[in-house]
């Protein structure tokens, strides 16, 4: 067996935490601002009706998307849930062109077609939001098969949730990718809750990380608090993909400040338990230790805010300045085929 | 007597009557029991029959399906509540190969006496994934019974017939109409499955539809009758077994027939009941069947594609027109 490794999550390594220079984390810092206030605006403009649907938010996660992006080299592939709008920014998805897709517009990212759950973004090899729980699982699995097949060092980060790692589709996967070392890295973004179901409510197995030891997969809790823990844990587990021992899987403890939807109230937890976490909020730790450090300036921290806020009400701007795609466009996309006979009649 | 109910609430009575009546009835599904149901249908179930009879599962749809089907083989009558049809693809292995297998493979000797419901149908601006109509799908399939239908009280009387029924039944419910109010008789009531209901009397034509579309076809004969034109709509309440009578006579006396149908257009409902209708009353119709569908496309997220996607009174009136060879 591989090392298999349980890191109780909370319990930082200093040393680690301050060994980035500031290029780092004001990498970490802009990208998490820009999710975050990206989504407050979009709460916003979903209040106002001009957003619809679905719409998940990742407040609270960004360290996640943070972490990762810092830590991945450009051929690596990301494929998620539904709760992605963070994970899209972090691929590059522009401000603009995710506004405009959760206003349905036709310069969104997917053209209006996909809404909140599905950005994807080919030029980043971002393959998508999903929104089927657990449906990714085995398609960040194929991805992965389809870098091996190539002969590429590229891997395939797989995302999904704490309710997602229930679905039978994590066990097919996860054997597979063990029986053929592919090169794949299974992060479960554990958040605490599905909807309204608390992790300890759908499993004996209450420590999500262990579901990787039945397969002997190499397996660890994260804090996804810190960008700096999750670079480094995916670091150390791209390295061990890399070097061709197969699949890695990370259990990434994290928590989403609102409800599961914009519909859900969130009675299922106190607001003690959510407090708890903002306390940890990852971009207000991030500051602080940059200002602490002195890595950066007060006025340095304060232009990128003003940068992100420019951003973010120019992409409103976008969003509203864009048309709805003409309703016939419902008949481009479904086929390559451009003269396939759709019934009409 | 009767009050006025919400599907939810004429849904959420059915459940508590059937599970007071007989102590094999159980709820199962995603978020059912502490939540009250995503969709609120189960709301106080887990607080009058406990954790052993209203179970929160995982999110396992294929998992739970199959326990469902084999607490049926095992003397017990599961509802399996999906929080849409959507998801239960991931269950139609248990579904299709099993629940509607069970009897037949068995001669006989194990019954699978359970319901999966849940809604189905496009619901707003949810997208491609979450947009889907199933009644064809599972209509499909010998050895299941499929109900459809989103009038309170019917549904009621039908969800707790297909609770008793011995068969494997799949119910389809509206996301978007469980806030849909009616009048539900007082008292004990079944509503018999394999019978359709008409909506409303007509003479000119005939408009044979389902689930949410019973509303667009009201609307439309609504606007027709302002034009003189007399629309009998048939609610099919129950996809399969279907209530071909009940067609084909409404057809013998308007002789024209437009099918307003949410599920893609491919082998769907429509089909069916077009082929009826030319078999059994080729002689008495004086205009083709028409069908109006939802688009031959997965449906997008923009409010546009939404619009041109699903059949509305304007198509559904254009269609009539057309069978009525009206050009105005
Ligand atoms: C197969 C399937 N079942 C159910 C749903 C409804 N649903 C959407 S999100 C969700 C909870 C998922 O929780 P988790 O995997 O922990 O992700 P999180 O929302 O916390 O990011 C459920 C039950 C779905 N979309 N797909
Ligand atoms: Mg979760």
């Amino acid at each position: 067996m591989d090392t298999v490794v349980e890191k109780k999550p909370g319990t930082k390594k200093k040393s680690a935490a301050s060994a980035y220079g500031k290029e780092q984390y004001l990498f970490w810092y802009e990208l998490m601002l820009r999710i975050r206030r990206f989504e407050e605006r979009a709460l916003m403009m979903y209040g106002q009706q001009k957003i619809r649907g679905f719409c998940h938010v990742y407040i609270g996660q960004e360290a996640v998307s943070a972490g990762l992006e810092s830590a991945l080299i450009p051929g690596d592939g990301i494929v998620t849930a539904y709760r992605q709008h963070g994970i899209a920014l972090g691929r590059g998805v522009s401000c603009r062109a995710a506004m405009a897709e959760l206003y349905g517009k036709e310069t969104g990212i997917v053209k209006g077609k996909g809404g909140s759950m599905h950005f994807f973004y080919a030029a980043n090899k971002y393959f998508g939001g999903n929104g089927i729980v657990g449906a990714q699982i085995p398609i960040g699995t194929g991805i992965a098969f389809a870098e091996k097949y190539k002969g590429t060092n590229n891997l395939c980060v797989t995302m999904f949730g704490d309710g997602a790692a229930r679905q039978g589709a994590l066990y097919e996967s996860f054997n597979m990718a063990m029986t053929w070392k592919l090169p794949v890295l299974y992060i479960c973004e554990n958040n605490g809750y599905a909807m309204g179901t608390s992790v300890e409510r759908t499993s004996n197995v209450e420590e999500m990380w262990k579901i990787g030891l039945s397969f002997e997969m190499p397996s660890k809790s994260v804090d996804g608090m810190d960008p700096a823990a999750v670079h480094e844990a995916i670091q150390e587990a791209a390295a061990h993909i890399r070097a061709g021992h197969g699949p890695y899987y990370l259990e990434i403890k994290t928590y989403r400040y609102k409800g599961h939807s914009v519909s859900d109230p969130a009675k299922y937890r106190s607001k003690d338990e959510v407090q708890q976490y903002m306390d940890l909020d990852p971009i207000k730790t991030v500051e602080d230790l940059v200002l602490s450090k002195k890595l950066a300036s007060e006025a340095e921290i304060q232009a990128i805010k003003d940068r992100i806020k420019e951003e973010i009400d120019d992409a409103v701007q976008f969003a509203e300045n864009s048309a709805y795609p003409d309703g016939k466009e419902l008949f481009t996309d479904n086929y390559i085929q451009a003269d396939y006979p759709y019934i009409t009649d | 007597m009767s009050r006025e109910l919400t599907l939810r609430d004429a849904l959420r009575e059915a459940l508590l009557e059937e599970m007071r009546r007989d102590e094999t009835v159980f709820l199962m599904g995603e978020e059912v029991a502490q939540y009250d149901g995503a969709y609120k249908v189960s709301k106080g179930l887990l607080e009058e029959f406990g954790e052993k009879r209203v179970i929160d599962t995982p999110i396992a749809e294929l998992g739970f399906a199959g326990i469902g089907v084999g607490a049926a083989m095992n003397g017990l009558r599961p509802v399996i509540e999906f929080m849409t049809w959507n998801f239960a693809v991931l269950a139609f292995d248990q579904i299709v190969n099993n629940a509607a297998k069970t009897l037949t493979q068995s001669a006989g000797q194990f019954k699978c006496p359970i319901v999966f419901r849940g809604p189905s149908g496009a619901a707003g601006q949810l997208a491609q994934q979450h947009s889907q109509t199933f009644e064809s799908w599972l209509g499909n399939v010998p050895g299941l019974k499929v109900i459809s239908c989103i009038d309170p009280a019917d549904a009621k009387g039908l969800l707790k017939a297909a609770i008793r029924d011995d068969d494997p039944i799949c119910i389809m419910e509206s996301e978007i109409l469980y806030g849909h109010k009616g009048m539900v008789p007082d008292g004990e009531y079944l509503v018999p499955i394999g019978k359709a209901a008409i909506r409303r009397e007509g003479t000119d034509v005939t408009l044979v539809t389902y689930n949410k579309m019973v509303l667009v076809a009201l609307d439309a004969a609504a606007e027709l009758a302002k034009e003189g034109i007399s629309a009998e709509v048939i609610d099919l309440r129950t996809i399969r077994p279907m209530d071909y009578a009940t067609i084909i006579e409404s057809v013998k006396k308007t002789n024209r027939i437009v099918v307003i149908d949410e599920s893609w257009p491919f082998a769907g409902i429509s089909a069916e009941v077009a082929y009826a209708v030319q078999k059994h009353a080729f002689d008495h119709l004086d205009a083709p069947v028409i069908r109006v569908n939802s688009a031959d496309t997965s449906l997008g997220y923009a409010p546009t594609f939404v619009e041109e996607f699903l059949p509305n009174p304007t198509k559904v009136i254009k269609a009539v027109k057309e069978v009525m060879y009206v050009t105005r």
